[in-house]
């Protein structure tokens, strides 16, 4: 009786959950057809960017919808790629294995590294940073610091901040000695400005920022050049990182549109209000 | 015959029948969803699943194709047990006192707390934890974010849960036993120590045991907090990542067979709980069994 | 009943009775510096306008508005599905599963499965099964269909354990007055049972409305006004995140928007416990 019944159930949820399915199919079809949208998915760095120049873009554009949805920018690719979105956005350049995309860069950002506000060491050589990324260098002390152990704040893997840091530095992930691994770039900040003896790297805008309004952080040179987003729009901040917006193929009319109007001198103000570098700023 | 809702006869007419069924339905559909997320995590996993990919050792390091998943299985047990351990004696005394000792009202505005602190997002827990946790863990043993910080910031978040939850058991066995013993002469902490709590506790377990299940799968304020160094912590300080804070970094960066890590990273979350779960209600049923049942 | 009078509990009550209140004022320490700080920091935000528009600037300016709607809209259908379906198994576990069966423990199993399974894989399951399979996108729709299947056990568990609060002499009396179960169950279980009822809202309610992982996924990122449940729509957890942890400067109104989130929760308890008292007094 009782097994009967749970049968009778079982044989019932297939056809409801179907005939739901169909319900919300058909009805999601209905409101899709609503106006032109479009689909960005992607980093989650860039996605506050995007966010603004959207808004900017549908009040100029009556009847545009622009959707902005964040997932990182390994899920940018593979939604453009399954069509699950026209525009991905990534903050990296595009690998060599990726050359079914094109990529239109909207924006620049540099990585600086960050320390404590307290940390008397005024700057730290590529080899320094070599050796205290690689556990070689464990004391502020050996690098003309405080008698302390160094807090070695790190990316987790794949981040394209670390892929970058690694490759300017040629390190390679299983060398590395992380005492701290973060994800995103507040994070890293707030990580470092609560501990004295902490080195990080996150985005050089957001450093910049933070630190102008007070938080107890300190960005270093690196190979002598200033950590600022006025080196990075100069060009000679060596590690920088271009923001993308790739997409597959031919893209469609809203989508065109939108990749110019992302480009142009028009969203100047807002890339910087994001603290990211804009392009012709260079 | 023991009397129990289930064998109670009632008239049993049309309308009956379509309850049972409306019953059995919403049954169905709670086994389904986990079905479905079980099946749902096993493909997404397969690929590495069941060949030797070596997921069973110590080192992750997805660049160089190392996906080990034990330290990170280390390291959410461990932090959800140490949670467990911090949260539940002061767990079981605030639902006892909010109850038996508080004057009434203090006890009501102290659940009606408990059900707000239940509703704050973990990422406020987390950024909690991050600028005033960890800054001060880290004056004491560097660098702060660690197993004892996740621990700590966990316990807090399943702290109201669950002390609402042991009241609600506690209030079940008092309007159950109150009475007599009270006649007996007995003093409330006797009541509450030697029938009350015994007479919970087959609720109780269950309650503790979600709230174990809660502190495995909890996310974004252990990402925030840990530390997230794939290592066996060798100290309560040490930093320390979990399985679900792995996924959480790492996903949206991922793919190919990383992704398949990551996903088998979740599968094997899943059956620990399940794991866990089973070995708990074999205990409990057991306690239960040892017991005088005093209904 | 309760104990009111005094005199009656001995002298080691009053000790347990201060240690434990000692206990409870200290645990309540950490928590209330942490609401105390979402104070300080966000209360300055916090303004009528700052709840009706929607944000500008990525979250730093602007409100909430489209955002708390957005919110709400999400948290209809996730009860929604909950309420019905969860009171449904319980029910189910209560009236027709004999305790100890192997369908009892079967389900009893499953549900602490399902409490215990990580809030991201649900994020995942849902984005791979609302939003892709069953084609509703990224979706109000898909997060609070995810949500639901989330808080499921947290509902059931709380539904069950005041349904079996129901005296047995009750049942036995409507039997004997020939009601059905249909009608014992209507008029007098579901009232007995309200104000647990009422709590497993208040606590499934409360998880959904924390919920940070499973919201980026499903309901997306849009702060746009939701129009229909198709449309994606950015829940408050997700906009605190998002303020927190991915907008520098965001950090005022990513405490004034934690502070409306809690005031919500707290309108969602008053409203869960006036409820259920009213329920449960109709059925006198």
């Amino acid at each position: 009786m009782l097994l009967r019944g749970i049968c009778d159930g079982l044989k019932r949820a297939p056809r409801l959950a179907g005939a739901i399915a169909m319900a919300a199919l058909i009805l999601s079809g209905c409101s899709r057809d609503a106006g032109d949208r479009l689909v960005i998915t992607g980093s989650s760095t860039i996605a506050p960017l995007v966010t603004v120049i959207a808004q900017a873009f549908e009040s100029a554009h009556p009847g545009v919808k622009i959707d902005v949805q964040a997932g990182g920018s390994s899920r940018g690719i593979a939604d453009v790629r399954q069509g699950l979105a026209e525009l991905g956005m990534v903050s990296r350049a595009l690998k060599p294995e990726e050359g079914d995309l094109a990529a239109a860069t909207i924006a620049q950002d540099g990585i600086a590294m960050i320390v404590h506000r307290d940390n008397p060491v005024g700057a730290l050589t590529g080899g320094q940073i070599v050796a205290i990324y690689t556990g070689k260098v464990r004391n502020w002390q050996e690098v003309g610091g405080p008698d302390a152990p160094i807090t070695v704040v790190n990316k987790a893997e794949g981040r394209s901040t670390l892929e970058l840091f690694l490759s300017h530095f040629k390190l390679d992930t299983p060398a590395i000695r992380a005492d701290v691994v973060i994800g995103d770039n507040q994070q890293g900040i707030k990580t470092v400005a609560g501990n004295p003896q902490a080195i990080g790297y996150v985005s050089v805008g957001t450093a910049e920022f933070e630190a102008r309004r007070g938080t107890p952080i300190r960005l270093l040179p690196l190979d002598g050049v200033e950590a600022s987003t006025a080196h990075v729009a100069r060009g000679d901040f060596p590690l920088s990182r271009p923001l993308n917006l790739v997409h597959r193929g031919e893209p469609g009319r809203v989508a065109r549109e939108f990749l110019a109007f992302a480009a142009s001198p028009e969203v100047h103000d807002l890339v910087t209000g994001q603290y990211f570098v804009p392009l012709a700023g260079r | 015959m023991i009397l129990s809702p289930v064998n109670t006869s009632f008239r049993s007419p049309a309308a009956d029948r379509a309850l049972f069924r409306a019953l059995a339905f919403s049954a169905g559909a709670v086994a389904a969803i986990l079905a479905l997320i079980l099946l749902y995590l096993t493909l997404a996993s397969a690929s590495l699943l069941f060949v030797d990919a070596g997921l069973w050792q110590l080192r992750w390091q997805p660049s160089a194709g190392a996906y080990g998943l034990v330290a990170m299985l280390v390291g959410s047990v461990a932090v959800s047990l140490l949670a467990l351990l911090i949260a539940v004696p002061p767990g079981l005394v605030l639902a006892v006192w909010g109850r038996f000792f508080a004057p009434p009202w203090v006890g009501g505005l102290y659940r009606g707390a408990m059900g707000l602190l239940a509703s704050i997002p973990s990422v406020v827990y987390g950024f909690w934890g991050l600028v005033v946790l960890v800054p001060l863990l880290n004056r004491w043993a560097p660098p702060g974010a660690s197993l004892l910080a996740a621990a700590l910031v966990l316990a807090l978040m399943i702290l109201p849960i669950l002390v609402l939850q042991a009241d609600l058991a506690l209030d079940e066995a008092r309007r159950r036993h109150l009475a007599a013993a009270m006649a007996l002469g007995a003093s409330v902490s006797g009541t509450v120590r030697r029938v009350l709590l015994p007479t919970a506790a087959p609720q109780l377990v269950p309650a503790v045991l979600l709230q174990l299940g809660r502190a495995l799968g909890e996310t974004m304020a252990v990402l925030m907090v840990a530390g997230n160094v794939v290592q066996l912590p060798d100290a309560i300080t040490a930093p320390i990542r979990t399985l679900t804070a792995n996924i959480a970094l790492e996903m949206a960066y991922a793919s190919g067979e990383h992704q398949t890590a990551l996903f088998a990273s979740g599968w094997l979350l899943f059956v620990l709980v399940t794991l866990i779960m089973l070995g708990a209600r074999a205990v409990a049923r057991r306690a239960g069994e040892g017991r005088v049942d005093a209904h | 009943m309760r104990i009111e009078t005094l005199d009656h509990a001995s002298r080691s009550d009053r000790l347990h009775a201060r240690w434990m209140g000692l206990v409870a004022v200290l645990t309540l320490l950490v928590p209330v510096l942490l609401v105390g700080e979402l104070l300080a920091d966000g209360l300055p935000a916090l303004t009528t306008d700052f709840l009706l528009s929607a944000p500008a600037d990525a979250g730093r300016s602007g409100g909430i508005g489209s955002v708390l709607v957005s919110t709400l809209w999400v948290l209809a259908v996730c009860l929604g599905v909950v309420l019905p379906l969860g009171l449904g198994c319980a029910l189910f576990l209560v009236e027709h599963v004999r305790a100890g069966s192997r369908l009892e423990r079967g389900l009893q199993l499953a549900l602490d499965i399902l409490g215990g399974v990580p809030s991201i894989v649900f994020g995942l399951f849902g984005n791979r099964f609302f939003a892709v399979e069953l084609g509703l996108g990224f979706s109000i729709l898909s997060g609070g269909l995810t949500l639901a299947c989330m808080v499921l056990p947290l509902f059931i568990r709380a539904a069950e354990q005041s349904l079996r609060q129901c005296p047995v002499g009750y049942r036995q009396a409507a039997a004997a007055l020939a009601l059905s179960r249909w009608g014992f169950v209507r008029r007098i279980l579901l009232p007995t049972a309200a104000p647990g009822i009422a709590l497993g809202v208040v606590l499934a309610s409360g998880r959904a409305l924390a919920e940070t992982a499973v919201l980026l996924f499903t309901a997306g990122y849009v702060t746009r006004w939701p129009e229909s449940w198709f449309n994606s729509g950015r829940t408050l957890a997700v906009h605190i995140y998002d303020l927190a942890m991915n907008v520098s400067g965001g950090g005022t109104n990513a405490a004034a928007t934690a502070l409306v989130l809690l005031v919500l929760a707290i309108g969602i308890q008053v409203l869960a416990a006036i409820v259920g008292r009213i329920s449960k007094g109709a059925s006198q």
